[in-house]
């Protein structure tokens, strides 16, 4: 089975956020595999162990981004592949990001492309449905389990918190879900076999793509911070006084009862 | 400059979701005095048509094959490609929902179009549409333009304001002709979890539980208390993590990222990846053993003691309230 996994280098979920001169200041912070795309790699692995094959693991991104790759490869994916876009295109947008995979992944007849469903910092959730239409296969998104008989390839996906159970083919994009597995920390062979793994870097020549085929189809005008929560009242005496007190409150000064 | 921006509306168990009516909304402020065209696709969607117009929508095409009795990308695809070359819109809002965010990105694609998703505000500044989105699950904001071509967005329920529903209003329904092309994902069984109640994306009332609350058998109080409000039962990491509830519950950076009016976190301690995805809630109460609990920090109402006592007492007044005041 010929398995690739869409990445991203994300901050850690523990990372405040900080703007400087109208962008989100990065000096310093902690990054790691977006949560979901874990939860992609370490699917792509058990399916390999199960049925044979190899894990690609590809990201959009700077060098910086060759530490979660090898992250993923010391997990256990095969190959990597990291395709570099700043010095041409800067900050791209989704429709970016979903081309220049696309244009990588076209000829590459992979039988299954995993995502995670959604990245926990840009959040668009774009990238996994945009390649798979431009691939023209078919993609499931926010799935929860899934088994591959053959060519078929049966899946069980969170729909807003109802379960919906769903039938159909290879080739196919899936986008992961909480709940899909638990992914297995890099073991310290894992490490070690990773550094010999291959990690290939192209850019938009290699792709054969100009600037303007993978331009941000959406501009970001402004990044600013939602205006600062601060602490309300605590509220004090005897507890029975506090909960009437407190349903008061919520009527008549928050009026949302 | 007036635009045509189509609306996309969105049925669940034979009504028309609030977001839809929000979506309309949104449309109708980017559209600058232009048109706002409803899409309904789905098997009641003739009937339903007219009550998208009384939100605000002027016309709706409708779709209502028997193939698209329930969601399919492939199927509701077919319906939208067919409303856009029949319509040639300048712009598309879905609702950033289960269903628009598989739909969405397809059309997207499709059409080689930028998308900007899960907006929660938008301006029109000098004839150009400013999106507001939150990024790092709400830890910040970001403004957004499209530049050319198509604009496509998806409108995160809960944010922006309905019109008032307008009785009177009428206006065109007509049904779009195309057709369905091969669904390649076949549904072979829907468990609805959630019959009956309020999804946590749309909720205006959130009851939280986190470690706190032990045990699965923990969350009946607050399922009593969500019950109570017409609002739903959430968690948080820790909940999730312990086995208490269903992940589907999880509300965070990973996870849901919610905006209710009100959101009343109980056992929770207030992890920075728990806030992101509920600070930015109107109200936002917290019941918790820990006077330092780092949850206090944004709430503007916090009882300092045991949930398995607060929780039932205020589900017992807000009884009476109601009871005195629907």
């Amino acid at each position: 089975m010929n398995l690739y996994v869409l990445m991203k280098r994300t901050f850690d979920t523990e990372e405040k956020i900080f703007i400087s001169d109208g962008s989100i200041q990065e000096d310093g912070a902690e990054f790691i595999i977006n949560p979901y795309d874990e939860y992609a790699i370490e699917e792509a692995i058990k399916i390999r162990d199960a049925h044979g094959g190899e894990v690609t693991v590809m990201t959009v991104g700077t060098d910086e981004a060759q530490k979660q790759l090898r992250t993923a490869l010391a997990m256990g994916a095969d190959k990597a592949v990291l395709i570099n876009i700043e010095e041409e295109i800067g900050e791209g947008d989704a429709f970016t990001t979903a081309r220049v995979l696309t244009e990588y992944l076209k000829n590459k007849k992979a039988d299954l492309i995993l995502a995670g469903n959604v990245t926990i910092d840009g959040g668009s959730g774009q990238v996994g449905p945009r390649v798979a239409e431009s691939l023209g296969i078919v993609c499931v998104s926010t799935i929860t389990k899934i088994e591959i008989n053959g060519r078929e390839v049966l899946i069980t996906r969170d729909v807003e918190g109802d379960t919906e159970r769903v039938k159909t083919t290879l080739p196919l994009l899936v986008t992961c879900q909480q709940g899909l597995n638990d992914p297995r920390y890099p073991s310290l062979p894992g490490i070690m076999k990773a550094k010999k793994k291959p990690l290939e870097e192209c850019g938009l020549d290699d792709l054969q793509l100009e600037e303007g085929d993978a331009a941000p189809k959406t501009k970001t005008v402004e990044v600013f911070m939602p205006p600062q929560k601060t602490a309300g009242r605590i509220l004090q005496g005897e507890l029975a006084g506090q909960v009437s007190e407190l349903a008061a409150l919520l009527r008549s000064e928050a009026h949302v009862i | 400059m007036p635009k045509k921006i189509m609306a996309v509306g969105e049925i669940r168990e034979g009504q028309l979701r609030r977001v839809s009516f929000e979506t309309i909304a949104a449309a109708k402020a980017a559209a600058e005095g232009g048109e706002v065209v409803g899409v309904l696709i789905g098997k009641e969607a003739g009937a339903l048509a007219e009550e998208m117009i009384q939100y605000g929508a002027d016309r709706v095409r409708t779709a209502e094959d028997e193939k698209l009795g329930y969601y399919t990308s492939d199927g509701f695809a077919s319906a939208m490609m067919a409303a856009v070359e029949q319509e040639q819109p300048d712009g598309i809002f879905f609702g950033h929902t289960a269903l628009g965010k598989d739909l969405a990105p397809k059309i997207a694609a499709q059409l080689d179009a930028g998308l900007v998703s899960d907006v929660t505000a938008l301006e029109v500044r000098g004839g150009e549409v400013v999106f507001t989105r939150p990024i790092y699950a709400g830890k910040a904001f970001q403004k957004v333009t499209v530049p050319e071509g198509l604009l496509l967005a998806a409108i995160r329920p809960n944010n922006i304001e309905p019109c008032t529903r307008d009785r009177t209003r009428s206006g065109d329904v007509s049904p779009l002709s195309f057709p369905v092309k091969d669904i390649r994902v076949v549904i072979e069984e829907v468990i609805r979890k959630s019959a009956g109640s309020v999804d946590l994306s749309e909720a205006k009332v959130i009851v939280a539980g986190g470690r706190g609350v032990k045990s699965a058998e923990g969350f009946r109080p607050l399922q009593e208390l969500a019950d109570v409000m017409g609002g739903a039962v959430g968690a948080s990491r820790g909940a999730c993590d312990a086995g208490y509830c269903d992940y589907s519950l999880q509300i965070g950076q990973t996870g849901k990222v919610v905006t209710p009016d009100l959101y009343i976190a109980c056992g929770i301690s207030g992890a920075i990846q728990h806030l992101a995805g509920m600070s930015n809630s109107k109200v936002i109460v917290a019941v918790n053993k820990d006077p330092d609990a780092e949850i206090f920090k944004v709430a503007d109402y916090g009882i300092v003691g045991d949930l398995f006592q607060v929780v039932p007492m205020l589900t017992e007044e807000l009884k009476k309230i109601k009871a005195v005041s629907p």
